[in-house]
């Protein structure tokens, strides 16, 4: 009976944080189903109206209403051209650079180590202008290019393969060189097939990570044509029942992605079996 | 260390060229110059600068604006880990406790985690805003809510739209922290500890510890910096200037004020503070705590 009574306290309390969670981003998408007359009457909506497709149509495919020049859809593109590159970049040297200094005797290992890893400690929210002159100087403004590239200078992957590298058998590396394997084939044929979880896991975050940027996207875009999703949140005007459904659509992807990858994410992150 | 490794050979830096360069590129030459902005001043047409020492520092420092951003963003910090985090262990125990939908739960409180900081300030914005905000008029019922005008309203605002989506991090983690307990550990306390309360704070609560000392500093973290795109999106600062954080102050001093040398100090300001917190959580705090 006590057993009963403490676990529905248990349940009540994670409906009631559920509730928290869900209720806000329910209400701007019920909102955002009605028309803006609606809106402007009775407040927010709690039950949704029928004016789903009309609204995020518009909003997904109209140009020179919205924003000025660039539709949502192109915004979308950009971003996620933005989070793809990041994700992969950021991993991929993150992957080499922890097999350096993992698997190679080197001179100044110490010195290495916290170069890399000192940047940690420097988000780009604190080099945010000076950044901004050297892309300038290097003609990387408006340019996918200069969206990528700044965002992927960061370690935190680099930290987690370390440790991951780390827990691997040594014996896995012997049994490599007897097979005559080298460095590049013990590399790409045994340690990337063994870190799968922790490199999907480290792309999610990444992906996220740069999907969500809003800072750097702002200041290093003049052009319409490089807007990205979180951005043009600043940059959106018009009805606001269509502002409601660019904001419901500009969450879509890293939820889904949070969602179905879930597993695979907290596994690498937290390295449970 | 590993004991097999293979020799220093040219193909190491083969592997640690494109992260390194990148790094130099895009990191280092920008540290260099946010330290070369500190210390010198540009003239008003913008042809040229001039060393000044520390006058761009002691500028800061007499300027009663940079302390209010000082003290907003020490007490936002400290709230926001306060309030995430013990929802986020509250949540966490309860859903440890529980037989059934364990994941159910999991996947139901995890995906605010995802959410860009600058969409969460625009959703907060709906709920504020004077036309029909509910949280606005429910507050507005209850003691004359008005964040246009008063701080300490302004403060909840923002500490309300700064909280929600870190409660799933602190929630994941504290979660994380709880599965690792081993579960001889659990029914042993069982034996000894009848009440389930007392249990909890004297033998769950300081296994958890590496992970709650985690989260303070990943919610300052998040308090200082990721924070930025929920302050432009909902008060910009208001009443006054009194919701401004350091970074969104500097951000400010640089692109509206087009001072650099200012922005620059205020940086290294910045990166002073954080180096502080991360020498103390490595000297005192992970000395101190209990690892299973």
């Amino acid at each position: 009976m006590t057993r009963f009574i403490t676990s529905s306290f248990s349940h009540l309390i994670l409906l009631i944080g559920i509730l928290i969670m869900v209720v806000p981003v329910w209400m701007i998408f019920a909102s955002s189903t009605h028309t803006s007359s609606m809106i402007n009457m009775n407040g927010l909506q709690m039950f949704l109206g029928d004016s789903f497709y009309e609204n995020y149509l518009r909003v997904l495919l109209y140009q020179g209403g919205f924003f000025k020049e660039i539709t949502a859809l192109k915004m979308f593109f950009n971003s996620f051209i933005m989070a793809t590159g990041v994700a992969i970049l950021s991993v991929v040297t993150s992957l080499m650079a922890a097999y350096a200094l993992v698997y190679y005797r080197i001179k100044h290992a110490t010195l290495l180590f916290w170069i890399i890893f000192i940047t940690i400690l420097v988000p780009l929210e604190l080099r945010i202008f000076p950044t901004y002159s050297v892309m300038a100087e290097l003609n990387l403004v408006n340019s996918y290019f200069g969206l990528i590239v700044p965002i992927s200078a960061s370690a935190i992957a680099t930290l987690f393969f370390r440790q991951f590298y780390k827990t691997v058998p040594d014996e896995l590396l012997e049994s490599a060189k007897l097979d005559g394997a080298n460095t590049w084939r013990f590399f790409i044929d045994f340690l990337i097939p063994l870190s799968k979880t922790m490199i999907v896991a480290m792309l999610i975050f990444m992906f996220v990570f740069g999907y969500n940027q809003y800072l750097w996207p702002l200041l290093v875009t003049t052009s319409e044509q490089y807007w990205t999703v979180v951005m043009g949140l600043k940059m959106m005007s018009g009805s606001i029942v269509h502002r409601f459904a660019f904001v419901m659509m500009s969450m879509v992807p890293p939820i889904l992605i949070i969602i179905l990858l879930q597993k695979h994410f907290i596994k690498g992150v937290f390295q449970d079996k | 260390m590993k004991k097999v490794q293979f020799k220093s050979s040219y193909s190491q830096y083969l592997f640690l060229a494109p992260q390194l360069g990148i790094l130099l590129i895009f990191l280092y030459w920008p540290i260099i110059q946010t330290f070369k902005d500190a210390f010198t001043m540009q003239d008003a047409f913008g042809f040229g600068a001039t060393f000044v020492w520390f006058d761009n520092f002691l500028f800061i420092f007499d300027d009663p604006a940079y302390f209010i951003a000082f003290k907003f963003t020490i007490i936002y910090s400290f709230v926001i880990t306060l309030i995430t985090g013990s929802i986020g262990l509250l949540l966490a125990v309860q859903a440890n406790n529980v037989m059934h939908g364990k994941s159910t739960y999991k996947t139901l409180l995890i995906w605010p985690y995802a959410i860009a900081p600058a969409v969460v300030g625009v959703m907060a914005n709906y709920f504020f805003s004077e036309r029909f905000g509910l949280l606005y008029h429910l507050f507005h019922e209850l003691w004359g809510f008005n964040w246009y005008e008063s701080v300490f309203d302004s403060y909840i605002y923002v500490i309300i739209a700064g909280s929600w989506k870190q409660i799933s991090a602190n929630f994941i983690f504290f979660l994380a922290g709880l599965q690792a307990i081993q579960k001889s550990v659990i029914e042993a306390s069982m034996i000894d500890c009848k009440n389930s309360f007392r249990r909890f704070w004297t033998i769950t609560f300081p296994l958890l510890m590496p992970t709650t000392f985690f989260l303070i500093i990943i919610n300052i973290t998040y308090a200082f910096f990721d924070t930025f795109g929920i302050i432009d999106t909902t008060t910009i600062g208001a009443p006054s200037g009194e919701t401004r954080t350091l970074v969104y102050k500097a951000y400010m001093d640089g692109f509206r004020g087009l001072d650099l040398g200012s922005a620059g100090a205020q940086s290294i300001m910045m990166m002073l503070i954080v180096l502080v917190i991360t020498i103390f959580q490595f000297r005192y705090i992970e000395g101190k705590i209990h690892y299973n």
